[in-house]
């Protein structure tokens, strides 16, 4: 059984069909390329499987659960951690406490009255643990630093960081890529490889940029205008003449 | 039916008046994202000019020119230009202090320069009180006449004018994006300023139609006006500009009507007129869906271009100046008690008493907005809430009062949290109204019953005896206080430094970052607003028994205002701020008590003004003070080490 299984979802906003009937499959441990130009509903596709937009028709089935109707941060328990196009970090936090804050709600042992006895900071083993993803995405010189004085590209391996606390089951990355340099793409690829061959973590990766998707997923699936127009192995779903089209425009 | 035109009449130019400063307010926030709260102020400034120069003999429509056409629209291009030009993708909080800030600011400095004598005000077009004619067997006059007639022209042109020039589109586009607004060629920062000056004009207005309808030109009723206009913008949803004109005069008359038809006598039927725009802004904040908050992924789409907001985190300091400074602070306090124990006279005794119980009231804003990043406008209600549950146990159960401040506290935290759910699915903005709205109904109706605020004389409320230890003396009362002060100081510290605090501080930073990593909001939120409540409440019990008597004007909607102003300028994300702040504001108080009386909103215009620098610090200015000194300090201790270095080597 699939660890993810999103059946026929549809999503309008007023009369833009942003998805429609969209199925998608993530198995266990598998990393999955999701493409598609602009305002193919990418972003749209993932708040739904986050929680954040309730599609108009559809399943989700998450680890044999529906979880259609759970709220994020339900679904975050589960196991589904994500980034987000847009960064949604906790300004004025430093990349270390993110990880802590993180691991205490997912490990959910914070108590308000322990907090009020003065039990509540983080503990030693806490914080080797942080230390340990924080060295994973390659952040260990930074882990002091606010966040807000980091650069866009150690940002974003702030949020990777963040949704691989409490190791998840599937790992959603919005545009994980956009706004770093060349040097920082590859480090970004390398860290995805170590994420899942330390981790065994399946991978649903949103991305514009077609080598860096080809260089970690094993299956590639593509959007247009809210419908599946490709799905099946890189290679292949690459020389497809529709694909090639909905990229570069027809030929002339 | 002829009775029922008799309610609707009057209920016009109310309605007309609302509905002018509820287009200024939509205008502004649709142009700056800055919800104005200031009007209420700037409406006020134009009354009171416009009735001095009548009374100086100037021809009406002279004083009206200088008044609304002149000063008004001046008044608020330059707080655009000064001020919220800077604010306009700050969070809700950063616009909302500097507006609540001038709100206390403007009418106080006005009382400075004019005094508080009483005005005569006077009349625009006609004669006010004289009756022109008869509709439906009710007099019309000149008052009503005029207000109407001006409010309506007004609202034609302005209308024409956003119709023809599309300005209003040019506006929603400048407040969705200003960037991508100037890539599309339009000037942000005209658009900006001009609609504050038409928004103030139409706030100016809407001051001197209203002025002659109230007995007497004074800053409050210019407040319960912007109230309603409030209300007014948010049946508009803050954006639909012919529902909230509609708004505006149907609630002026609805409001008349009801109270013409409510029987006369019960506190229900006389606080329920002037609460009525608050019960209405409470329900269409809770029910619009459009006022909802933000998902993700939308807004402004060039947000990564801003520069990151401040750190609001004080810098780690160097293990020297960080043990030094601990020190310092602690022998200050020390020594600051002693003196006050020993040294200081009986009046001042109760200042400083006074200013440490209201420094636990502020630490309730220490919870709720820094560390959980909400804004409340009705925590002098829960602190209220609290100071009532002590003086009515005491008056019919002979309850002790520590174990009624347990209980006042536990009361508050109930209200805290009920208040608290129909906030849940809103912005900070909304929050904030919600908030205030609750507090009104609370000043209007709930705190008015004998059972609750004691009715008219109040409640007296004892000091506390502790297990047949009396504090009723003012020393005694001086140290339980200190010592509570401490307890409650302490819990909100490890409050913030254990895993509440921090989940708070991700939902300040992302709520939706949060909800990603599991954290759930809105149980935080109730949490949130839970303990805040609980902490006023303490705080409030403490200041009655202080004062040994308490009345619902006590807890008055506008300390809530003043309260978070008075934090939010000082320091509101530490503990020590709150201390600060509460000290600040008592000792202050007092020294302005022994000047003559016509400076007695020296207080207001200080933090009022005060409050203005918290759209470039918003740490607070003494935190700011704070940060400056230990950076000195840092450097000294560098310069010294480098000495001891060179001179060991
Ligand atoms: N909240 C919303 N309200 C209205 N329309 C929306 C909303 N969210 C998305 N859309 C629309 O749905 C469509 C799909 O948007 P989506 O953000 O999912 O695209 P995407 O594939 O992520 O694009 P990009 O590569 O630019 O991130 C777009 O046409 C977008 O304008
Ligand atoms: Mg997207």
């Amino acid at each position: 059984m699939a660890l993810l299984e999103a059946s026929d979802l549809s999503k309008s906003f007023g009369g833009i069909l942003a998805l429609a009937e969209v199925t998608l499959r993530v198995e266990s441990a598998e990393a999955v390329g999701l493409v598609g130009p602009n305002g193919a509903g990418k972003t749209t596709l993932f708040d739904c499987i986050a929680g954040w937009t309730r599609a108009d028709t559809g399943r989700i089935v998450f680890d044999g659960r529906a979880i259609d109707r759970l709220a994020p941060y339900r679904r975050s328990r589960l196991g589904i951690g994500r980034t987000f196009q847009r960064l949604e970090l906790f300004t004025g936090m430093t990349p270390l406490e993110h990880l802590l804050v993180a691991e205490r709600v997912r490990a959910g042992t914070g108590r308000l009255w322990k907090d009020l006895l003065g039990l509540g900071r983080p503990t030693a083993a806490e914080r080797d643990l942080a230390a340990e993803t924080l060295a994973l995405v390659g952040l260990e010189d930074v882990a002091d630093a606010p966040v807000s004085t980091l650069s866009l590209g150690r940002a974003r391996l702030v949020e990777l960081a963040r949704a691989l606390v409490g190791s998840p089951m599937l790992l959603m990355l919005d545009e994980p890529s956009s706004g770093l340099d060349d040097q920082e793409r590859r480090a970004l690829v390398a860290t995805m490889r170590r994420v899942r061959a330390e981790r065994g973590t399946a991978v649903l990766l949103v991305e514009h940029d077609l080598d860096l998707v080809s260089a970690v997923v094993d299956r590639l699936v593509v959007l247009e205008t809210g419908r599946v127009i490709a799905d099946g192995g890189v290679a292949g779903v690459l020389a497809a003449a529709g694909v090639r089209r909905a990229y570069l425009g027809p030929a002339r | 039916m002829s009775q029922f035109v008799s309610f609707v009449l009057p209920g016009i130019p109310y309605g007309c008046a609302y509905a002018l400063m509820a287009a200024g307010l939509v205008l502004t926030y649709q142009a700056s994202g800055v919800f104005n709260l200031a009007f209420g102020a700037q409406a006020f400034v134009s009354a009171v000019l416009f009735t001095i120069a009548v009374r100086a003999g100037w021809p009406g429509w002279i004083a009206f020119l200088v008044s609304v056409v002149l000063a008004a629209p001046l008044i608020g291009v330059l707080l655009e230009q000064v001020l919220f030009r800077f604010t306009r993708t700050a969070p809700p909080l950063v616009k909302l202090v500097p507006a609540l800030g001038l709100l206390i600011a403007i009418p106080s400095l006005v009382q400075l320069v004019i005094g508080t004598s009483a005005r005569v005000p006077s009349s625009l077009l006609l004669s006010p009180s004289e009756v022109y004619f008869h509709l439906a067997g009710s007099p019309v006059s000149g008052e009503e006449l005029s207000t109407t007639v001006v409010a309506v022209v007004v609202i034609i042109l302005l209308a024409l004018l956003l119709q023809s020039s599309g300005l209003g589109l040019r506006m929603r586009a400048v407040v969705e994006s200003p960037r991508m607004a100037e890539l599309a060629g339009i000037r942000s920062e005209r658009v900006s300023a001009f609609a504050w000056g038409i928004s103030s004009l139409f706030a100016g207005l809407a001051g001197v139609l209203l002025a002659p309808i109230y007995p007497q030109v004074n800053a409050a009723n210019f407040t319960a006006l912007l109230v309603a206009a409030v209300a007014a913008a948010a049946i508009g949803g803050f954006a639909s500009m012919p529902l909230t004109l509609l708004g505006g005069v149907v609630l002026g008359i609805v409001q008349e009507v009801i109270a013409g038809y409510l029987p006369s006598g019960s506190v229900l039927s006389s606080g329920l007129r002037p609460a009525f725009p608050f019960v209405v802004l409470a329900v269409v904040l809770v029910s619009r869906r459009s006022l909802r908050g933000a998902q993700p992924s939308l807004g402004d789409p060039l947000a990564g271009c801003d520069p990151p907001p401040p750190s609001l985190r004080p810098p780690a300091r160097m293990a020297e100046v960080a043990i030094g400074s601990r020190v310092f602070a602690g022998v200050l306090a020390a020594l600051l008690l002693v003196t006050a124990a020993v040294l200081v006279p009986g009046n001042w005794e109760f200042t400083l008493t006074q200013g440490l119980v209201l420094s636990v009231i502020f630490l309730s804003i220490t919870v709720l907005t820094g560390l959980g990043g909400q804004i409340s406008l009705c925590q002098a209600t829960f602190a209220g809430a609290g100071a009532f549950a002590v003086g009515q146990l005491a008056a019919h159960f002979g309850t002790p009062v520590l174990l009624g401040l347990l209980v006042g506290g536990g009361l508050a935290a109930g209200i805290g949290a009920l208040v608290a759910l129909p906030t849940l699915r809103l912005g900070g903005l909304s929050v904030g109204l919600l908030t205030l709205s609750f507090a009104l109904v609370a000043d209007n109706v709930l705190f008015l019953y004998s059972w609750s605020g004691g009715g008219g004389s109040g409640l007296s409320v004892p000091r506390p005896t502790v297990a047949g230890i009396s504090f009723a003396s003012s020393s005694a009362f001086f140290w339980l206080v200190v010592v509570l002060l401490a307890l409650v100081s302490l819990a909100v510290r490890l409050l913030g430094a254990g895993t509440t605090g921090q989940e708070l501080a991700a939902i300040r930073g992302s709520e939706i970052g949060a909800a990603s990593i599991g954290v759930n909001v809105n149980r935080l939120r109730v949490v949130a607003f839970t303990l805040s409540a609980a902490v006023a409440g303490v705080g409030g019990g403490l200041y009655a028994s202080l004062q040994q008597s308490v009345s619902p004007t006590d807890f008055n909607y506008q300390f809530s205002l003043v309260y978070v102003v008075v934090v939010a300028s000082i320091g509101i994300y530490t503990v020590a701020g709150a201390i600060e702040a509460g000290l600040a504001y008592t000792v202050l108080l007092q020294l302005i008590g022994n000047l003559p009386s016509r400076y007695s909103s020296l207080l207001g215009l200080v933090f009022g003004l005060v409050a203005l620098s918290y759209v470039r610090h918003p740490e607070g200015v003494v935190e700011y003070a704070r940060i400056w000194a230990l950076d000195r300090a840092e450097q000294l201790a560098r310069l010294l080490k480098r000495h001891e270095q060179a001179a060991g080597s």
